[in-house]
């Protein structure tokens, strides 16, 4: 009796779960692993339509004979790489009229004409002719003929089906001279994003936890980066960091600040005088940076603030009695009940970071020194077109997340859901 | 009398009421005015007095008196050594010093021999910087983008740093922008694609995570532990690494450019969240409620219509408030998979409309406009649950 009860709960289970996981395995997981065998592809944007085989029908009168006409199909491989194998093509007449004489790899039959065309190499190009006749010797109307669209079919490889596969594209990964230099902006931006991002949110938490006239309009303007859409905000900010007529430059050149507008997004490097010592400055992904933190300081606040309302207000009186300034209170008790918040927040928004496309490719596309790994993914697979180097990206990123998660959970595991 | 807090109040209310003072001049040139000197020294000077004379003052004079006549004091002094400038700009000016001299109205000799005194001069100075920051920073790319939204391009081109709105326009000019977007770049239709898309993603997203998380969250089976932490690992693998397999497949299934594809690949991104944060929720609603619902001879359907969807609705408001967000906001894959203008959603679209440099830039923000508009007014009305959604949910974004 108990068995069957928990038999039943099993089968109700599996079919409760079946829509939700077999969707996320369709669209999630398949790609992941479909990465894996594009990667070692030579695979370009072009070769992804699976090749068919295409006639265009061209019907001509012949002036002499009214009853008959001319049918012209120009056959064509829509590709031009693979072969197409085992062509079969076939076209209706209306009644009463047939072909007069047929190619030997045709033949007419109940009203059709059906041919077997064999193989089409890659760029085959060729015109196919017959005549037909009416049999009762009318005139046959043009127009019916015309409206009859002919049907082929044929066999191809799907490229992504083939089992040739290449480990050029890796090579072309790591050996490209950039990779080192991808690698370090990617850590660069993911880093300097994530501290930026964590810092600027625990002081917008410290500070909503007091009590201010306006704290719950400041609690919910503090969101905004992060509620509203990414491509307004990015093209935003574009316009007021632009150097020809963005605000921010004509408001530094106003006041005299600096002499003339700077590129914040399209310059490489600038170079900064600090105590005598020339530091050269990512600019363009500094200023990226900035945008990124921006953006996702909200997060990292709205996290800090719940854990700091959730001290103990017990804890700051005690300090109190035993003589403690604000600053150690903050040292010696809210920094400490937000630590364990503070790293599974770096780790999270760290993995996140890592993964940023948006921001960076509406921002400068991957110029000046802001190409990070994921804008790379999109730069091979769709702005050089190479769908195989792309996918070969995807992994090292996919490589280094799993790298990153095993971390994760190493260090963090189960104390993630204590948040 | 112990002179190191009175120095240090001194300094740092000083450079805080120079700096509100330099950002309101900054505002000021925004709005218009024709300012080109900050006077940080002499400024500072001033506010010094201010200061100086608050703290001496103390408590000898009546607060309410002395809120009223010091910063009057303050703007004669400011008006007579400034540029010269417009009434309004001077009527901030004594708003400003009237907030300040209220802000520290406390502050006199005796306080500053209190322990730790200099400490909670430099916390209260610093978070009260730290509100004018944080709402200048975060409030001023959105005053632009709504701002620039209302210009004409030769008025763009002039001046830069006029970000004032001109009222004495008519009504066809001030929304000229609005007007072309909508009728030139067919505004209307991305917005009804992105609210189809959006609102479809929810829909779908919930019809398929209620049942999954049920059954995570309640009955047992052969794999449970595992699914359940599978859920977050998927979660955590970006859009971007799914980007170029799901591209070659759509494009050979003849799936891009056409909304189910987008609803798709959004309901099946969503979806490891969406059961996540709803299964966290069936578990705290108590299960003898279900067991009388099983006596009454409900199926697992009943209970789940009956019971649990009932009394998870805030549960299910945050998740599908979430999603929405996320729907609507989505770039990456509206980017890779619309290429027809017929298809785009809203997001696309502007995107679409930098492709051609000629675009003005008016244009472009009143598309942002269109865009940010709704989603932040369903932020600031639902906002409470979309928060415990963003908590619940954003380890990703």
């Amino acid at each position: 009796m108990n068995d069957t009860l928990s038999k039943i709960e099993k089968r109700t289970a599996y079919t409760l779960l079946l829509p939700a996981v077999f969707l996320v395995f369709a669209i999630v997981l398949f790609p992941i692993f479909a990465n894996i065998w594009i990667s070692f592809k030579e695979v370009q944007l072009k070769d992804i339509r699976i090749p068919e085989p295409r006639a265009k029908k061209i019907v001509k009168s012949i002036p002499e004979d009214k009853t008959k006409l001319k049918i012209v199909y120009r056959l064509r491989n829509s590709s031009l790489i693979e072969d197409i194998n085992n062509i079969k093509f076939s076209d209706n007449l209306p009644s009463n009229i047939e072909p007069v004489e047929l190619d030997s790899r045709c033949e007419f039959k109940s009203k059709k004409i059906k041919c077997d065309f064999g193989n089409w190499e890659a760029k085959y190009r060729q015109n196919f002719e017959i005549i037909i006749q009416n049999i009762n010797n009318d005139v046959i109307d043009k127009n019916t003929i015309k409206s009859q669209k002919p049907k082929l079919s044929g066999d191809a490889d799907n490229i992504l089906l083939t089992t040739k596969f290449t480990l050029k594209n890796f090579k072309q990964v790591f050996n490209e001279n950039e990779f080192l230099d991808l690698l370090l902006t990617t850590f660069y931006f993911t880093f300097f994003g994530t501290v930026g991002a964590i810092i600027f949110g625990m002081f917008a938490a410290q500070l909503v936890n007091q009590k201010f006239y306006g704290r719950t309009f400041m609690r919910s303007i503090l969101l905004f980066p992060y509620v509203g859409p990414v491509v307004a905000l990015a093209y935003t900010w574009t316009l007021l960091l632009d150097p020809n007529s963005g605000t921010l430059n004509a408001l530094l050149v106003n006041f005299g600040i600096i002499d003339k507008p700077i590129n914040l997004l399209g310059q490489k490097y600038m170079t900064l005088n600090l105590l005598g010592f020339d530091i050269k400055l990512r600019l363009a992904l500094t200023t990226v940076i900035m945008f990124e933190i921006w953006r996702y300081f909200p997060l990292a606040f709205l996290f800090i603030l719940a854990r700091l309302q959730a001290v103990p207000k017990d804890l700051y009186e005690a300090a109190e009695v035993d003589g403690a300034g604000p600053l150690r209170k903050f040292i010696n008790i809210t920094l400490p009940q937000i630590t364990a918040i503070l790293s599974i927040l770096f780790m999270i928004r760290f993995i996140w970071n890592f993964n940023k496309f948006e921001d960076i490719f509406l921002l400068t596309g991957g110029a000046s020194g802001t190409r990070t790994l994921p804008i790379n993914v999109y730069q091979q697979g769709f702005a050089v077109s190479n769908i195989g180097m792309g996918s070969a990206v995807s992994i090292v990123i996919v490589m280094l997340l799993i790298i990153f998660m095993i971390i994760y959970f190493k260090l963090i595991g189960k104390r993630a859901n204590e948040i | 009398m112990r002179y190191k807090p009175l120095v240090i109040y001194l300094f740092i209310s000083s450079i805080f009421f120079t700096l509100v003072g330099s950002i309101w001049k900054i505002m000021a040139t925004l709005q218009g005015l024709k300012l080109t000197e900050i006077n940080f020294n002499i400024n500072f000077l001033l506010a010094l007095l201010l200061s100086l004379s608050l703290v001496f003052i103390g408590n000898r004079i009546n607060h309410l008196f002395k809120i009223l006549v010091l910063p009057l004091i303050f703007t004669f002094i400011y008006i007579a050594i400034n540029e010269s400038a417009p009434i309004w700009y001077n009527v901030g000016i004594l708003l400003i010093s009237l907030f300040f001299t209220n802000r520290v109205k406390n502050y006199n000799l005796n306080y500053l021999k209190e322990d730790f005194v200099s400490e909670k001069i430099v916390f209260d100075f610093l978070s009260l910087f730290a509100i004018v920051f944080f709402a200048f920073i975060i409030l001023f790319p959105f005053y632009l983008m709504f701002v620039t939204s209302f210009k004409l391009q030769a008025a763009l081109l002039y001046n830069p740093l006029d970000l004032s709105i001109d009222f004495t326009k008519n009504i066809s000019d001030q929304f000229k922008s609005y007007l072309v977007i909508f009728k030139t770049y067919d505004f209307g239709r991305y917005i009804l694609t992105s609210s189809i898309v959006s609102i479809g993603t929810v829909i779908i997203t919930l019809i398929f995570a209620i049942p999954a998380a049920y059954a995570v969250a309640r009955l047992n089976f052969f794999g449970k532990t595992f699914l359940s932490t599978s859920i977050l690992i998927i979660y955590m693998f970006p859009a971007i690494v799914l980007v170029i397999p799901l591209y070659t497949v759509f494009s050979q299934l003849g799936l891009r450019n056409s909304i189910e594809g987008l609803l798709i690949v959004y309901t099946a991104t969503t979806l490891p969240v969406a059961i996540y944060m709803l299964q966290g929720y069936f578990k705290s609603i108590p299960k003898e409620i279900e067991d009388a619902g099983l006596m009454d001879g409900q199926n697992w359907f009943g209970i789940i219509i009956k019971i649990i969807i009932p009394l998870s609705l805030p549960a299910i408001a945050s998740v599908a408030l979430y999603v929405f967000m996320i729907a609507w906001n989505e770039f990456l894959f509206s980017l890779m998979f619309l290429d027809n203008p017929k298809s785009f959603t809203l997001s696309r679209a502007i995107n679409h409309l930098t492709g051609d440099a000629e675009t003005p830039r008016q244009y472009l923000m009143a598309g942002s406009v269109v865009v940010t508009l709704p989603i932040l007014m369903i932020f600031v009305y639902f906002e409470k649950y979309l928060v415990s959604g963003l908590t619940a949910g954003s380890v990703k974004g």
